[in-house]
C-alpha cells in the first residue's frame, strides 16, 4: 500500500493551521498591549489560503486515498468560508477590545474552526467528513460562550454545545449504519455499492440519521430550536461568522454526501428534503415577523435561507449544486454585511437590538443606513441585488427538474420576508430619532468590510454570469 | 459466533438509553454523560460491523476499528469542552440545572 501524501490538496486548510499556531504562540510571547496584531496575522493565513486555494483551481487533484479532493465544488466553497472569515476578523479587530475578549484565543478558535470548515467542504470519506464536522463545532461552542462576562453569552455556548453534542450523535450513528449497509465510508465507493447491490434497508436508516445531523447544523425545521437562542446570546461578531461560515461548510458536505454518494436513494430522500424545505422556509419567515429583536430576526432569517438552499438540494444535478454556491456566496457577503452593520451603529459595548433603536439612524448615519438597506433588500430578493440573482438560480434549476410547486412556495415566502426585512429601513428613515445614543465615528475596518459587502452584492446581482459558470464546476468522482 | 443482530440491539438499546438521558435529565452533567452513551453505542456497531462485513476494498479494512478509535478521541476532547462550559455557568450562576439557564426563551 502506497502512502498517497499529496499535501497540495489540503495546502489551504494547512496555511490556515499554520497561521493558528502562529496566533497562539503570539499570545503567550507577545505583551498584551501588542496582541492587535494577531488579528493581522490570522489575516494573513487566510488570505494565503485563499490564493493556494485559487492557484488549486482547475487541477482536479485528490490525496490521502481519495479522502480529501481539491475540485471546483470543494474549492469554491474553501473561498466562500476564506472570505467569511477573513470579513469576520476585520469586524472584530476593534469588538474584541471593545468588550474586553481575549484577543489571541478569539482568532485562534476562529482559525481552528476555518480548518475544520476546509475540511468538511473537501472531504470525500465520511471519517474525514466527521473529524471536520466537530473540528469546526468545538472551537464555535467556546465562541459562542466567549464573553463569560455576559449570562447570555454562556446561555448560548451551553445551548448550543448541548444541542450540538446531540446532533453529532446522530450523525455518527447514521455513519455507521451507511458504513455497515455498505462496507465502506467513501462517498464514490458508497455510491458504487448501492447502484450494484439491491436496496439496502441499512445504509436508508443511516442515510436517515446521516439528513438528522446535518439538519441540525444548518438549521432545517424540525431541528431549529438552538439557533435563535445562540444567535442572540453569542457576541455578534461570533454571531455573524457562525451565521455564513458553518452555512457554507455545513450545506457542502450536505450536498456533496447526497449527491455524490447517495444519488441511488434519492428516490427515497428528495419528496422528504421538499417538504423539510417548505416547512423550513414558511417556519422561519412566519417566526421572523414576530421578532422585535433584530440577532433574533436574522437568526430566524437564516433558517429561512437555509430551507431556500434545500431546494437547490431537492432540484439535484450541476445546476441545483451551481446555484446553491452562487446563493451561499451572496448570502455571506450579504449577511456578514448587515451584521457589520449592527456593529457600526453600536455605541461601544451597548448594541442597538431592538428594532425601536434603529430610530432615525438615517440622520445619524446616512451611509450605514444606506448600506444596511442595500443588504436587507438582498436578503428580500429585491432584483437588482445578489440575493435576487441567486434566488432566481434555485427557483430555475427547481423548476427545470420538475419541481416548479416548490419553487413557487419558494417566491411566496420572498414575499412574506420582504415585510419582516422593511421593518427596520422604515425605523431608520421614516422615525424620529431617540435620544440617548452618542454619534460615533464608525471603525474604518467595519466601514471596509460594509463596503465590500455593498459592492460585491452589487456586483454579484447586476453581472452574476462568470460566477455562476465557476460555481458550476461539479464534483470530482 | 454470536450474530451481527445481537450486536445492533445492544448498541441501539444502549443508544436509546443515552437518548433518553439527554432528553428527560436536567442536569447539564447527566444530559452530558447520555450524550457519551449514545457516542458509545455508536462505537459499538462500528466495531460490530467491521467485524461482519466483508469490507468492499482491502485497503480500508480497518476502517470501522480506526473510526471508532478517533471517536473515542472525540468524546474526550467534547467532554472537555462541555465540563468547560457546564463550569463557565456554575460560576455565574451557582446551578447547572438547564430549566434555570433561561434567559432566551424560543
Amino acid at each position: 500500500m502506497n502512502l498517497d501524501l499529496n499535501l497540495q490538496v489540503i495546502a489551504p486548510a494547512l496555511i490556515v493551521a499554520l497561521s493558528l499556531l502562529l496566533v497562539l504562540l503570539g499570545e503567550v510571547f507577545l505583551p498584551a498591549s501588542q496582541r492587535r496584531w494577531l488579528g493581522y496575522l490570522a489575516l494573513i493565513g487566510l488570505l494565503g489560503a485563499a490564493v493556494v486555494a485559487a492557484m488549486l483551481w482547475g487541477a482536479n487533484l485528490s490525496g490521502f486515498g481519495k479522502m480529501v479532493v481539491a475540485d471546483a465544488f470543494g474549492l469554491f466553497l474553501t473561498l466562500i468560508i476564506l472570505l467569511g472569515a477573513a470579513l469576520s476578523v476585520l469586524l472584530a479587530f476593534d469588538f474584541v477590545r471593545a468588550h474586553q475578549l481575549d484577543t489571541g484565543e478569539f482568532f485562534a478558535l476562529v482559525l481552528s474552526a476555518v480548518v475544520g470548515m476546509i475540511g468538511m467542504v473537501t472531504a470525500t470519506d465520511l471519517i474525514v467528513i466527521f473529524l471536520a464536522l466537530e473540528l469546526l463545532s468545538l472551537p464555535l461552542y467556546v465562541l459562542a460562550a466567549f464573553k463569560r462576562a455576559d449570562k447570555r453569552s454562556l446561555e448560548a455556548g451551553l445551548k448550543y454545545f448541548l444541542l450540538g453534542a446531540f446532533a453529532s450523535a446522530f450523525f455518527l450513528y447514521g455513519i455507521a449504519f451507511v458504513f455497515g449497509g455498505t462496507g465502506t465510508t467513501n462517498l464514490g465507493r458508497i455510491a458504487a455499492v448501492l447502484g450494484a447491490s439491491p436496496r439496502s434497508d441499512v445504509a436508508l436508516v443511516g442515510m436517515g440519521l446521516l439528513g438528522v445531523g446535518f439538519a441540525f447544523k444548518v438549521a432545517l425545521v424540525p431541528f431549529h430550536w438552538w439557533t435563535p437562542d445562540v444567535y442572540e446570546g453569542a457576541p455578534t461578531v461570533v454571531t455573524a461568522f457562525m451565521s455564513v461560515a458553518v452555512k457554507a461548510a455545513a450545506f457542502g458536505a450536505f450536498f456533496r454526501v447526497f449527491l455524490v454518494a447517495l444519488p441511488e436513494l434519492a428516490a427515497d430522500w428528495r419528496a422528504l428534503l421538499a417538504v423539510i424545505a417548505v416547512l423550513t422556509m414558511t417556519l422561519g419567515n412566519v417566526a421572523a415577523l414576530l421578532q422585535s429583536n433584530v440577532k433574533r430576526m436574522l437568526a430566524y432569517s437564516s433558517i429561512a435561507h437555509a430551507g431556500y438552499i434545500l431546494i437547490a438540494l431537492v432540484a439535484m444535478g450541476v445546476n441545483g449544486a451551481g446555484s446553491a454556491l452562487f446563493y451561499l456566496l451572496a448570502y455571506t457577503l450579504t449577511n456578514l454585511g448587515a451584521f457589520g452593520a449592527v456593529i457600526a451603529l453600536s455605541d461601544g459595548t451597548r448594541e442597538r437590538l431592538e428594532l425601536n433603536d434603529f430610530a432615525g439612524v438615517a440622520k445619524a448615519q446616512p451611509l450605514v443606513a444606506a448600506a444596511l438597506t442595500i443588504l436587507l433588500l438582498s436578503l428580500a430578493g429585491f432584483p437588482p441585488f445578489a440575493g435576487f440573482t441567486g434566488k432566481f438560480f434555485i427557483f430555475g434549476a427547481a423548476v427545470e427538474s420538475g419541481w416548479a410547486w416548490l419553487a413557487v412556495i419558494g417566491v411566496l415566502n420572498s414575499l412574506i420576508s420582504a415585510y419582516f426585512y422593511l421593518r427596520p429601513v422604515v425605523q431608520m428613515y421614516m422615525v424620529e430619532p431617540a435620544g440617548g445614543w452618542n454619534r460615533l465615528r464608525v471603525a474604518p475596518f467595519v466601514a471596509f468590510v460594509l463596503a465590500i459587502a455593498v459592492i460585491g452584492v452589487l456586483a454579484l446581482g447586476i453581472v452574476p454570469a462568470p460566477v455562476i459558470a465557476l460555481a458550476s464546476g461539479g464534483f470530482l468522482k | 459466533m454470536i450474530p451481527l443482530p445481537f450486536y445492533l440491539v445492544i448498541a441501539a438499546a444502549l443508544f436509546c438509553v443515552g437518548l433518553y438521558g439527554a432528553l428527560a435529565r436536567r442536569n447539564a452533567i447527566a444530559i452530558l454523560i447520555g450524550i457519551e452513551l449514545m457516542l458509545n453505542a455508536v462505537n459499538l456497531n462500528l466495531v460490530a460491523f467491521w467485524r461482519y462485513i466483508k469490507p468492499a476494498s482491502p485497503t480500508m479494512d480497518l476502517a470501522g476499528q480506526v473510526f471508532a478509535l478517533f471517536v473515542v478521541t472525540l468524546a474526550a476532547a467534547e467532554a472537555a469542552i462541555g465540563l468547560a462550559l457546564v463550569i463557565a455557568i456554575y460560576r455565574s450562576r451557582d446551578t447547572v440545572n438547564v430549566e434555570d439557564v433561561d434567559l432566551m426563551k424560543w
